[in-house]
C-alpha cells in the first residue's frame, strides 16, 4: 500500500475532502459576488438607466403573457399600466411572478433564478414609468417598531382576518382560491399587497387606511406571528379543527391504550 | 378485542417454533393460557409469584418517588416562574404542566403495576338475579297502594280531586310567567318585527343630518374621492355607533368600489355613488359578517357557511345556504364629499325569521308607488 | 412478605364503628365491597367521561375565582401587550387575566377545555360501545335514555361554556346560535329576545350562559350521572361472552381492592392525559382571536368538535326559504337554517333514544340480556350503527370543509357538492359494506369452531397434496365465539292456511313481520360451516333475503 492510498483511507480523509470542497465552493461564490458588486454600485449611482434595463428584462421575461407594452392579453394576463412599482415588487419578490403552471391562484414560491433585488427594481421602474401607480413603501413606512400593535390589531380584525384568519394563518376562498398564510410575508410585501390588491385580494388605498394605520397593522401581524404560543404547540393556530383532531387522535387514543393496559390479561411466558 | 388476550398451548409436539406466513404462537386467533389457579387458596383468586411481586414493588416505589419529586418540582416552579408576557407564561405553563403530568402519571403507572403484578389475579363469579321483584312482593305493593288510595279518599271525593287539579294548573304556570321579563325591553311580541326591521342608518346625527359612513376601527368618515381605487373594500360602521354592539350587529356595512362598467342590473344605481356600493355585512343566512371579498370575481364569501354573493350584481346569492341577497344601503355624499346614508335599508338585514315575510315584495311595491 | 393484617387496625376500626353505629353501613358494605366487575378495556371508556366531568368541576371552580361574567365595556391594560388599549368586555378581559396574570391559570383554562373535548368524546365512544354490544337491551333501557340525555346536556354545557370568554371566535358561534334560534317558526323572535334580553347581542348573554354553565346544567348533569352510576351498580355490568360467563352470573374482579385501584389509576391516567395536553397543545388561544364584535369574523371560524356536525349540516344545505303566505308580515320559513339545525340532531338523538324500544318491537325480545353481543353477531344493528356514524361523519367532515379546502388545496365549492352527495350515498354504502363484513366475520367464526385454527404446520399427504394442519381453538376462544345467540325474531311463520299470526295482519303488522324476519334470526349458524358449498347454500337460501343478491 502506498502512502497516498494510506492517507486516502484514513478515517479523517472523507471529512478533509468535504471541508476542502466546501471551501472551494465558497471561494468561487465569493469571487462571483465580487464580480457582481461593481455593477450594483453602478446602478445605485444611477449610471445605468433602470427603466431601459427594466424594459429589456420585461420584454424578455414578462411580455409573453402581459404583452410587449404591458397592455395585457385578454383571458391571459392583466394590463400592468397603472399598477405601479409596488405591485411589481410584491409579485416578483414573493415569487408569484413570473407565474408557473395555470391554477386558480398563483402561489407564493421561491423567485426565478434571474429575479433579484436589482432586476425587480428595474422592472418596477419600467412599469412605474408606464402609467404611475402605488410606489414601493420606504423602509420606515413599514417598520413594525414604529407601529402601535393594539390599534393595528383592531384594524386587522376589521379588514383582514375574514380571509387571512386571526393570526394570518390563511383560509379558503371560492373555487380553489385561498387567502395565503402571512407568516412569510415581509413588512414591505404586506404593505404592497394592501395598496395594490394582488389577485383576488381587494385594495386598501392610503387615503382610506392611512400609511400610519397600515404600519400599525404590520406591527400587529409581525408581533403576533413571532410571539411564542404560551399554551404549548400552536396546532397551526387555525382554531378548533386541529384541537378536535388532537383530542381524538392523541387524547382518546392514549386513554384507550391505558384502558387496554389496565385490563390486559397477563400472558404466561413460554 | 378479547381475541388478542389469548394464547394457545403448543398444540402438537412436532409443531415447529414458527412458520413464515402464519401467526406466531401467542397472537390473535391462537388461544390462551391464563395463570393456572390450581394452587389458589380461594377459588378464583390466584396469588402472584412472590419473587416477581418483590421486583414489581421496587418499580412501583420508583414510580411513587417520581411523583413525590415531580410534585415538589411543581411547587418550586410555581414560586420560581412568573407569568405575564406570552414568553414568560409559556415557560410557566410548560414547567407547571409537565411537572403535574409527570406526578400524576407516576402515580397512575405505579398503581397499575401494583394491581397487575402484586395483587392477586381474580376470576370470581357472582350470581345475577332478574331485576323484576317477586310476584308476592308486587302484590303486597299493589294492595298497599289500593289501601292507601282508599284511605286518603282521593278516589271517592270528587270535589277534592277536581279542585286539587284546578289548583295545580295555574301554579304550574307561575315559573313560566316569571320568565317574561327575561326580555329586558319588555316590549310586546308584536314589536320584535318592527325592531328587527330597522337599523340605525335611518337615524340622524346630532346636527340632524344623515349618518356618515365611518371606517371600522378608526372611526374616520370617508370622502368618496379618497375611496377611489377600483377593487377596494372597507368595513364600515355608522357614525356615532362605532362601539354600540347592538347597532353594529345590524348596521355594519361593506363598502366596495367598482369601475362603473362592472356594475350589473342587480345593483340599485341611484343608491350608489360613483361606483361605490354599500351592502349589509351581516349574512342573510345566520348572521355572520360576510366580508371575504375577491376583487377579481366580485364574490363576497361568508366564512361561516360559505354563502357566496355576487357583489357586482346586487349581492345576489350564487352559492351556499343563504337564500337572499345582502341588502343594499342607499348612499350618497354630503356637501363636503363624505359618504352618508340616504336612509335605512328597505328590507330587514341579517337572518330570516318568521315575521319577516316577503319584505322584498313590500319594498318593491312601496318603491313603485314612490 | 413480612406482615399480614389479622385484625382491622384501630385507626380504621374506631371511625368505622362510630359510623356503623349511626348509619348501619356495614350491611351495605358486606354486600358491595366484593362486588364483581367484569374486565374488558372497552368497559372503561365511559369512565373517561366520568373522570373528565370531575376534572371539569375542579378546574371550572378554579376559573370562577377570577372570571367576571359581565359584558361591561373595559379598556384592557393587562400583560398581553398586543391588546393594550383595546376596548373589550369584562368577561374577555378577565379571561386574559386568567391566562396571563394568574400563575397556573392558563394551565387550568387549557385543562378545562381539553377535559370538555374529552368529556364529550368519552361519552361518544362509550355510547358506541354500548350500542354495538347491545348493552342497552332490557333491563338497561332506562340507563340508555339517561345516557342520551347526558349527551344532549353535554352539548348544551359545551355551547354555553364556549361562549363565555366573549372572544371573536365564540362570538361567531353565538351569532350562529342566534341565527338558528330566530329562524324557528312563530317562536323564533321570542326565544331570541328572551335569551339575549332584547336585541342581539345585548349585555346579558354572558351572565345568563354563566348561570346555566356553572349551576343549572352541571347540577342536572351531576344528578343524572349519579343516577347512571347507581343503575349500573344495581343492574350490574354486562360482560363479554366467554368461558363460564352466562346470563345469570358476572365474572371478574372484586370492587375492593382490585377494581377500586384500577378505576383510581384510570382516573389518574385521564387527569394525566388532560394535563399533558394542556401542557403541550395550546387550546382556544382567545388572546389571538381578539374581543367580540358582531361586525367582524375570522376565516376558519369553527365550533368545538362536538358541534361540528351541526356546522357541517348548515354548510351543505341548499338555499331554501319559503314564504308561507306570500305577505310581508309573517310566514317566513328559512329551511336552509331550520332543516340543518334540527333534522340531523333530531335523527341522531331521537334515533338513539328510541332504538332499544324499536329493536324490541321488531324482535319481540323481552328477555333480560347481561351478556354483550359481539357486533358481528347482530349484523343489522351494527350496520345501522355504522351507517349512522357515517352520516354523522360526513356532516362532521363538512363542518371543517374550509380548512380542508385551504390546507389540501381543493376547491371549497367542490367539498360542498361532495358533501351534498355523500350525505345520502355514504350511509347506504356503509350499511351494505358493514353488513357483508359482519357476515364474513361470522363465517370466519363458524370456520374456527368447526375447522379449528391454522397451526402453521404444513403436512404432506401420502398422495402428495400439501395441507395446513388445523388445531381446535383454545377453550376460552371457543367459549367466546360460542357465546353467540341468534337475534330474536317474532313468530312470523304463516300457518297452514297461509294466514299470518295474530298482530301481523294489518299493514303495520305486516311491516313489523317483514322487518323482524330481516333483522332477526341466525344468518350464519356456527356449526353448519363444515363444507363451503353447504355454507353458501345456507346463506343464499337463508334468512337474509333482504341483502343477498
Amino acid at each position: 500500500m502506498t502512502r497516498i492510498t494510506a492517507w486516502r483511507r484514513h478515517p479523517l480523509a472523507r471529512y478533509a475532502v468535504l471541508i476542502f470542497a466546501l471551501a472551494l465552493v465558497g471561494m468561487v461564490y465569493a469571487a462571483f459576488v465580487q464580480a457582481g458588486k461593481p455593477a450594483d454600485a453602478a446602478l445605485a449611482a444611477g449610471k445605468v438607466d433602470d427603466v431601459a434595463e427594466g424594459k429589456s428584462l420585461f420584454v424578455q421575461h414578462c411580455s409573453s403573457c402581459h404583452g410587449m407594452n404591458a397592455e395585457g392579453v385578454t383571458d391571459k394576463a392583466p394590463t400592468l399600466i397603472g399598477v405601479g412599482a409596488a405591485a411589481v415588487d410584491f409579485q416578483m419578490s414573493t415569487g408569484r411572478m413570473p407565474a408557473g403552471a395555470p391554477a386558480p391562484q398563483v402561489p407564493r414560491k421561491p423567485p426565478a433564478p434571474w429575479v433579484n433585488e436589482t432586476t425587480t427594481r428595474q422592472i418596477a421602474a419600467y412599469v412605474q414609468s408606464l402609467g404611475g401607480g402605488p410606489q414601493v413603501p420606504a423602509p420606515e413606512q413599514v417598520d413594525p417598531k414604529l407601529g402601535d400593535a393594539g390599534r393595528g390589531g383592531e384594524l386587522f380584525r376589521a379588514n383582514c382576518i375574514q380571509c387571512h384568519n386571526w393570526v394570518g394563518a390563511g383560509g379558503a376562498l371560492t373555487q380553489g382560491k385561498y387567502a395565503p398564510n402571512l407568516n412569510e410575508a415581509t413588512p414591505t410585501q404586506i404593505y404592497s399587497a394592501m395598496i395594490t390588491g394582488p389577485q383576488a385580494m381587494p385594495v386598501f388605498n392610503d387615503s382610506t387606511i392611512t400609511p400610519e394605520e397600515k404600519r400599525d397593522m404590520i406591527a400587529y401581524i409581525t408581533q403576533v406571528r413571532s410571539q411564542r404560543d404560551p399554551g404549548g404547540f400552536g396546532l397551526g393556530r387555525i382554531g378548533p379543527v386541529t384541537e378536535g383532531l388532537v383530542a381524538w387522535i392523541v387524547g382518546l387514543s392514549a386513554l384507550a391504550l391505558a384502558a387496554i393496559w389496565i385490563t390486559a390479561k397477563k400472558r404466561q411466558k413460554s | 378485542m378479547t381475541d388478542n388476550e389469548h394464547e394457545i398451548e403448543q398444540p402438537d409436539e412436532r409443531v415447529p417454533k414458527r412458520v413464515i406466513g402464519t401467526p406466531a404462537p401467542g397472537t390473535s386467533m391462537l388461544g390462551t393460557v391464563e395463570a393456572s389457579d390450581t394452587d389458589a387458596e380461594v377459588p378464583g383468586v390466584t396469588l402472584q409469584d412472590e419473587d416477581k411481586a418483590r421486583k414489581a414493588e421496587k418499580i412501583v416505589a420508583l414510580c411513587f418517588t417520581i411523583t413525590f419529586l415531580a410534585s415538589l418540582a411543581f411547587i418550586v416552579s410555581y414560586v420560581y416562574f412568573q407569568v405575564g408576557s406570552p414568553e414568560a407564561t409559556g415557560t410557566s405553563n410548560l414547567a407547571l404542566g409537565s411537572t403535574l403530568t409527570i406526578a400524576i402519571l407516576g402515580l397512575a403507572v405505579g398503581i397499575v403495576i401494583w394491581v397487575r403484578q402484586i395483587m392477586p389475579k381474580y376470576s370470581l363469579i357472582q350470581e345475577r338475579h332478574e331485576m323484576a321483584s317477586a310476584e308476592p312482593d308486587r302484590e303486597v305493593v299493589a294492595d298497599t297502594f289500593i289501601q292507601g288510595a282508599n284511605e286518603s279518599g282521593f278516589v271517592k271525593r270528587k270535589l277534592l280531586r277536581r279542585t286539587l287539579l284546578l289548583a295545580a294548573a295555574p301554579l304550574g304556570l307561575v315559573p313560566l310567567v316569571l320568565l317574561r321579563d327575561l326580555d329586558n325591553s319588555k316590549m310586546s311580541g308584536g314589536r320584535f318585527n318592527e325592531v328587527l326591521r330597522h337599523t340605525v342608518w335611518g337615524e340622524k346625527n346630532k346636527e340632524g343630518k344623515p349618518l356618515k359612513l365611518v371606517v371600522e376601527g378608526t372611526g374616520q368618515p370617508i370622502r368618496a374621492a379618497d375611496f377611489n381605487s377600483p377593487g377596494s373594500i372597507l368595513s364600515v360602521v355608522p357614525e356615532g355607533f362605532e362601539h354600540d354592539l347592538n347597532a353594529l350587529a345590524k348596521a355594519t356595512l361593506i363598502l366596495i368600489k367598482f369601475r362603473p362598467e362592472e356594475l350589473k342590473a342587480g345593483v340599485r344605481q341611484n343608491w350608489t355613488h360613483d361606483g361605490i356600493v354599500a351592502y349589509s355585512k351581516i349574512c342573510t343566512h345566520v348572521g355572520c359578517p360576510a366580508a371575504l371579498y375577491e376583487q377579481n370575481t366580485h364574490h363576497i364569501l361568508c366564512p361561516c357557511h360559505q354563502s357566496t354573493f355576487d357583489a357586482a350584481d346586487g349581492a345576489k346569492v350564487i352559492f351556499g345556504p343563504a337564500a337572499r341577497p345582502l341588502p343594499q344601503l342607499p348612499i350618497t355624499v354630503d356637501e363636503q364629499g363624505y359618504l352618508i346614508a340616504q336612509g335605512d335599508f328597505d328590507v330587514p338585514v341579517g337572518p330570516s325569521y318568521w315575521e319577516r315575510g316577503d319584505a322584498e315584495r313590500a319594498a318593491r311595491e312601496q318603491g313603485g308607488q314612490a | 412478605m413480612t406482615t399480614e393484617l389479622k385484625t382491622v387496625p384501630k385507626a380504621i376500626a374506631g371511625p368505622s364503628n362510630f359510623l356503623d353505629e349511626r348509619l348501619g353501613g356495614a350491611n351495605f358494605l358486606k354486600r358491595n365491597l366484593r362486588k364483581i366487575f367484569p374486565d374488558h378495556w372497552s368497559f372503561l371508556l365511559g369512565e373517561i367521561a366520568l373522570y373528565s366531568f370531575i376534572i371539569l368541576l375542579l378546574t371550572g371552580t378554579f376559573l370562577t375565582f377570577w372570571f367576571k361574567p359581565s359584558m361591561e365595556h373595559v379598556i384592557y391594560d393587562g400583560s398581553y401587550s398586543p391588546l393594550t388599549g383595546v376596548g373589550m368586555s369584562a368577561a374577555y378581559a378577565s379571561t386574559l387575566e386568567i391566562s396571563f396574570d394568574v400563575r397556573g391559570g392558563l394551565l387550568m383554562r387549557q385543562m378545562h377545555h381539553w377535559a370538555a373535548l374529552l368529556f364529550v368524546a368519552g361519552m361518544t365512544v362509550h355510547m358506541l360501545r354500548v350500542f354495538f354490544t347491545g348493552a342497552y337491551r332490557k333491563p338497561r333501557e332506562l340507563n340508555w335514555i339517561i345516557g342520551v340525555l347526558l349527551l344532549t346536556l353535554a352539548l348544551a354545557e359545551g355551547l354555553t361554556g364556549y361562549s363565555l370568554p366573549d372572544d371573536l371566535l365564540s362570538g361567531a358561534g353565538l351569532r350562529i346560535t342566534e341565527g338558528v334560534a330566530i329562524s324557528l317558526p312563530i317562536v323564533g323572535t321570542f326565544i331570541t329576545f328572551f335569551l339575549f334580553g332584547g336585541e342581539y347581542p345585548g349585555e346579558d348573554i354572558v351572565a345568563r350562559f354563566y348561570a346555566l354553565h356553572i349551576l343549572l346544567i352541571p347540577g342536572i348533569l351531576l344528578a343524572l350521572i349519579s343516577a347512571h352510576m347507581v343503575l349500573m351498580w344495581v343492574q350490574k355490568h354486562t360482560q363479554m361472552p366467554g368461558k363460564s360467563r352466562t346470563n345469570q352470573n358476572v365474572v371478574g374482579a372484586p370492587f375492593y381492592p382490585a377494581f377500586m385501584a384500577k378505576a383510581g389509576a384510570y382516573f389518574l391516567f385521564t387527569l394525566a392525559v388532560i394535563a399533558g395536553l394542556a401542557t403541550f397543545a395550546q387550546i382556544n388561544p382567545i388572546w389571538l382571536f381578539g374581543p367580540y364584535t358582531p361586525a367582524d369574523v375570522s376565516a376558519g371560524s369553527q365550533p368545538d368538535w362536538y358541534m361540528g356536525f351541526l356546522e357541517g349540516a348548515l354548510r351543505i344545505m341548499p338555499p331554501w326559504e319559503i314564504n308561507l303566505f306570500g305577505t310581508a308580515h309573517a310566514g317566513t320559513l328559512p329551511l336552509s337554517v331550520i332543516i340543518p339545525a334540527l333534522v340531523p340532531m333530531g335523527i341522531i338523538m331521537t334515533g338513539l333514544a328510541l332504538y332499544p324500544f324499536l329493536e324490541r318491537w321488531v324482535t319481540g325480545d323481552n328477555r333480560e340480556h347481561h351478556v354483550a353481543d359481539r357486533p358481528r353477531n347482530n349484523p343489522h344493528r351494527t350496520s345501522i350503527g355504522i351507517s349512522a356514524m357515517t352520516f354523522y361523519g360526513v356532516l362532521w367532515l363538512l363542518g371543517a370543509n374550509d380548512e380542508i379546502a385551504a390546507n389540501f388545496h381543493v376547491s371549497l365549492n367542490w367539498t360542498t357538492y361532495a358533501g351534498r352527495f355523500l350525505i345520502f350515498v355514504a350511509p347506504a354504502l356503509a350499511y351494505l359494506i358493514t353488513y357483508r363484513m359482519c357476515l364474513g366475520l361470522q363465517r370466519q367464526d363458524a370456520a374456527v369452531v368447526s375447522h379449528g385454527v391454522e397451526s402453521g404446520v404444513i403436512k404432506r399427504l401420502p398422495h402428495g397434496e400439501f395441507i395446513e394442519v388445523h388445531t381446535p381453538p383454545a377453550d376460552d376462544i371457543e367459549a367466546h365465539v360460542r357465546g353467540k345467540e341468534p337475534v330474536a325474531m317474532l313468530p312470523v311463520a304463516e300457518d297452514a292456511a297461509g294466514i299470518p299470526p295474530k298482530g301481523m295482519r294489518g299493514p303495520l303488522g305486516k311491516l313489523r313481520a317483514r322487518m323482524s324476519k330481516a333483522y332477526g334470526g341466525e344468518k350464519i349458524p356456527l356449526d353448519e360451516g363444515h363444507e363451503h358449498e353447504e355454507e353458501h347454500a345456507a346463506i343464499g337460501g337463508g334468512d337474509d333475503r333482504s341483502l343477498t343478491h
